[in-house]
């Protein structure tokens, strides 16, 4: 980390003393447009690529900072430098308005969030055209005194531009392996699992946002003085947006380096193929490497680099004789019996079929409890909204004498609860050990980021994925995909675990395997719900039995009571015909 | 306020303006959807054609619309042979994006070798040519772009819900395994798809240079409208770009009547916005 910065501030340190060695001035204006796009792409990364969410209005928050700064520096005498923090204030100002509303909306994700965040540019770009903020000819700029920091205008300019280039690379560092950075990855790869395993995906997003909406305020208030003239058929054009991305896919989405790397090479290949003579011939050159770089390194420049560096992070083999159930780390025993989660007339609807039709039930602490019914009885609606995944229509949701029933999922990730999927929804883009980790980082354990990296490899341990540390979830087979979701589960330290249909698709022998693993678990003084079809588990783990059907609780008490109940023989294998 | 005549009017211009905006879109959108690639070309190719067109008629003394005989084979051809391309490399929805763009770069810079960056103008036999209905004056090359577009919207819609093509070709959009599983050819049927898109963008070519003014650098003009008419219709739909595209060329002129042109933009773009927040499953 240290070094890492440490490099970045020399870099920067040493460009700095480039106006000294008495460079034309044409080329101080031209690595001035290199650090402006580094600083606009390396922002619009920050929430984009991290997170997946592809904004295409990068345009309204550079052009916010830009006419914040002409405003200000020629309506109001405010000297220039003065105009850049608000510039930032203003654009993040702006964001945040726009977050507030649009990721309330779950499903403006992909295509449409890219869209909206387009329309919200011409939507700014046509208010400031038509308000006295702009009022239609622009705004000139060429009153304003540029700031004497280098021999000339074009060496202040660079400088300034150096110097919030490495202040964007250093944030977009901090960022990437910092607990929001983890976070925001895991959104890019499948959000509900991310706020369903205890990360707080609006804040991170707003958060995310804002910084890259401040970034590029502060560029475009810059770049205002920059070309000393604004209008706003240049700022809030589609131009901004387009650039920003193309040159974040070129170097690489993934990498926090990757937009500054693709910002160099395109403003680059765009000058130097542009510039001189042949201008024409020089832009289908650069349309012909755009298509080749792409064609032949689809993951961007950085892309391999990326994959390679999280290979690279080996740990020593652990040996067989360690992958024991010893390695479980201790938990606090309680004692069994006082109730846990009490469920009071939970209810829910999808579109008229009632899943669950007013469940009351109850799980004590230190148990495990199986839950069974026939298939679409409510059971897995059951695991989602005590999870969070879902909300109920009504009901109380009682864990630990607090209701949970309208809290938000993370927040009951915090309190303690943690799932699997029956699917297995691993985050495709993480590392088996990553993908352990971040539940131990934003569970009930809330470890650090080293911490939680150890605690995955005793959970790996555990359940016997040692040797897959560095694989990759794609990497895996189904049986090890689901105990990936059960160690995942595990490393929140949860105090009430949710297994749901962890059992199915596997061999007898895998299953005996699991059944063990389980009550290892449970004698470490977790209380499991669990859900399962495979009859002979349920029989051998389960302390109580509940009994769903149709949305209802049927039966419910120790297993051979449940099991000889006559509705439950009813719901299972159909009314006697006699 | 101004008067019913030009009300209507101007509803009557929005829908002529809305039939090109869906022409284009309807290109857009049948890629996007149901090959999953982000055509920027779309545009760049939109306008090839246009000059073709322009170079066909103003200089070989062509019928504008002959044109079309000549344009609409060449640039499926030229459309199946990007999807070639694309298939063989496995291209990604945003990576299309990308690689789309620097296709659009060439374009223009071919555009520019050619016809330079003056404007054109085609001044063809249906020209300025306009009759009247009522108190409404109807320019004969707008007609002409609307019933294209709706000839054409149609034509596909009836092809994607009625034939087996089309049902193959929603299937393979839904889930492209199991529809190959199922004996789908999805390499021919996006061979053809990518083909007919890019003769749609030489068709809604043609209908810009028969009403509009050429210059290279217009291609980026569209790219913002056109897509949120492309996202308002939804994705791999036949009639929404149509439909959606009339909507916001309508919203567009009758704010251009009853404000000034320059808040244009405002209301379809926050009607699209509403429409995002409001309905997003709609879209």
């Amino acid at each position: 980390m240290r070094n890492v910065v440490a490099a970045i501030l020399l870099a920067g340190g040493a460009l700095a003393l480039l106006p000294l060695v008495g460079l034309p001035l044409f080329y101080e204006s031209f690595l001035y447009l290199v650090f402006h796009w580094i600083v606009l792409a390396t922002s619009w990364n920050i929430l984009s690529g991290y997170s997946g969410y592809f904004s295409f209005g990068h345009g309204a928050f550079f052009g916010a900072g830009m006419y914040t700064t002409a405003v200000l520096a020629t309506r109001y005498d405010i000297p220039f430098l003065l105009t850049l923090p608000a510039a930032a204030l203003v654009a993040l100002l702006l964001g945040v308005a726009l977050g507030a509303v649009v990721f309330r909306v779950k499903r403006v994700r992909g295509e449409l969030f890219a869209l909206a965040t387009l329309a919200f540019t011409f939507v700014v770009g046509t208010i400031v055209l038509n308000t006295p903020i702009d009022g239609g000819p622009g705004i000139a700029l060429s009153g304003v005194a540029v700031p004497a920091l280098g021999r000339s205008a074009a060496s202040s300019f660079y400088l300034l531009a150096l110097a919030l280039g490495v202040g964007t690379l250093i944030i977009a560092y901090a960022v990437y392996g910092s607990k929001l950075g983890t976070g925001l990855f895991a959104i890019h790869d499948d959000e509900d699992v991310a706020e369903v395993l205890g990360v707080p995906t609006f804040r991170y997003k707003m958060a995310a946002f804002a910084i890259s909406c401040a970034l590029a305020g502060v560029a475009g208030g810059l770049h205002a003085l920059f070309v000393s003239y604004v209008t706003v058929s240049e700022t809030f054009s589609i131009t901004v947006p387009l650039s920003v991305v193309l040159m974040s896919v070129l170097g690489g989405t993934r990498h926090w380096a990757g937009p500054a790397v693709g910002a160099a090479l395109i403003t680059g290949l765009l000058y130097a193929f542009t510039a001189g003579d042949h201008a024409l011939a020089g832009k289908v050159v650069f349309g012909v490497v755009l298509i080749v770089v792409i064609l032949f390194m689809p993951d961007g420049v950085l892309g391999r680099f990326t994959a390679r560096r999280q290979r690279h992070r080996r740990i020593p083999k652990i040996t067989l004789a360690e992958e024991s159930l010893s390695a479980l780390p201790r938990m606090p025993r309680a004692a069994t019996g006082e109730p846990l989660l009490v469920a009071r007339g939970v209810r829910k609807a999808f579109r008229g079929v009632q899943a669950l039709d007013g469940v009351d039930l109850e799980v004590r602490r230190g148990e495990i409890l199986g839950l069974i019914g026939p298939n679409g009885s409510g059971k897995s609606t059951f695991i989602n909204l005590v999870s969070g995944h879902y909300r109920s229509d009504a009901g109380t949701l009682l864990f630990e004498s607090r209701d949970i029933a309208r809290r938000d999922a993370h927040l009951i990730a915090r309190a303690g609860i943690a799932r699997t999927y029956q699917i297995p929804r691993p985050f495709a883009h993480m590392s088996v050990q990553d993908n352990i980790a971040l539940p131990a980082m934003f569970g009930a354990a809330a470890l650090d980021r080293s911490p939680a990296l150890s605690e995955a490899r005793r959970w790996l341990a555990f359940t016997g994925l040692s040797t897959q540390v560095d694989a990759f979830p794609e990497d895996l087979n189904l049986h090890q995909r689901k105990f990936l979701e059960l160690a995942r589960a595990l490393a929140s330290r949860p105090r009430l675990l949710l297994l749901d249909e962890v059992l199915s698709g596997l061999t007898p022998g895998e299953i005996n395997d699991a059944v063990d693993l389980i009550r290892a678990i449970r004698d470490d003084g977790a209380t499991i719900v669990f859900v399962e079809h495979v009859m002979r588990a349920v029989m051998a783990l389960s302390d109580r039995l509940v009994v769903l059907d149709h949305g209802i609780v049927i039966a419910e008490g120790n297993v051979t009571t449940v099991m000889d109940h006559p509705d439950v023989v009813t719901a299972f294998l159909g009314r006697a015909c006699a | 306020m101004p008067s019913v005549a030009l009300l209507s009017q101007s509803v009557l211009s929005g829908v002529f303006l809305g039939a090109l905006y869906g022409l284009l879109g309807l290109g857009l959108s049948l890629s996007w959807g149901l090959l999953r690639q982000i055509n920027l070309a779309h545009f760049a190719l939109a306008f090839l054609g246009a000059y073709l067109c322009y170079q066909l008629s103003a200089k070989g003394g062509m019928n504008p619309l002959a044109t079309l005989a000549v344009i609409v084979p060449a640039f499926f051809v030229l459309g199946a042979a990007m999807q070639w391309v694309f298939a063989r490399f496995r291209v990604s929805a945003f990576n299309s994006l990308l690689v789309t763009f620097g296709l659009t770069v060439i374009i223009e810079s071919v555009i520019q070798g050619i016809w330079t960056a003056d404007f054109r103008r085609l001044d063809s036999v249906y020209g300025d040519a306009k009759f009247k209905i009522g108190i409404l004056y109807v320019p004969v090359p707008e007609l002409i772009t609307l019933g294209l577009s709706l000839a054409l919207a149609f034509a596909i819609w009836a092809i994607l819900r009625y034939t087996d093509m089309g049902r193959a070709l929603r299937a393979t959009a839904e889930d492209g395994p199991i529809a190959a599983a199922f004996g789908v050819n999805q390499k021919a049927l996006g061979l053809l798809l990518a083909g007919t898109c890019a003769a749609l963008a030489g068709v809604a070519g043609v209908c810009i240079a028969l009403s509009y003014t050429l210059a290279p650098a217009q291609i980026y003009a569209w790219i913002g409208v056109v897509f949120a008419t492309v996202m308002l219709g939804g994705l791999g739909r036949a009639l929404g770009p149509i439909v959606a595209g009339i909507v916001i060329g309508v919203s567009e002129s009758l704010t251009m009547a009853i404000t000034s042109p320059a808040w244009a933009p405002l209301v379809s773009f926050s009607l699209l916005i509403l429409v995002l927040l409001l309905r997003p499953g709609k879209i």
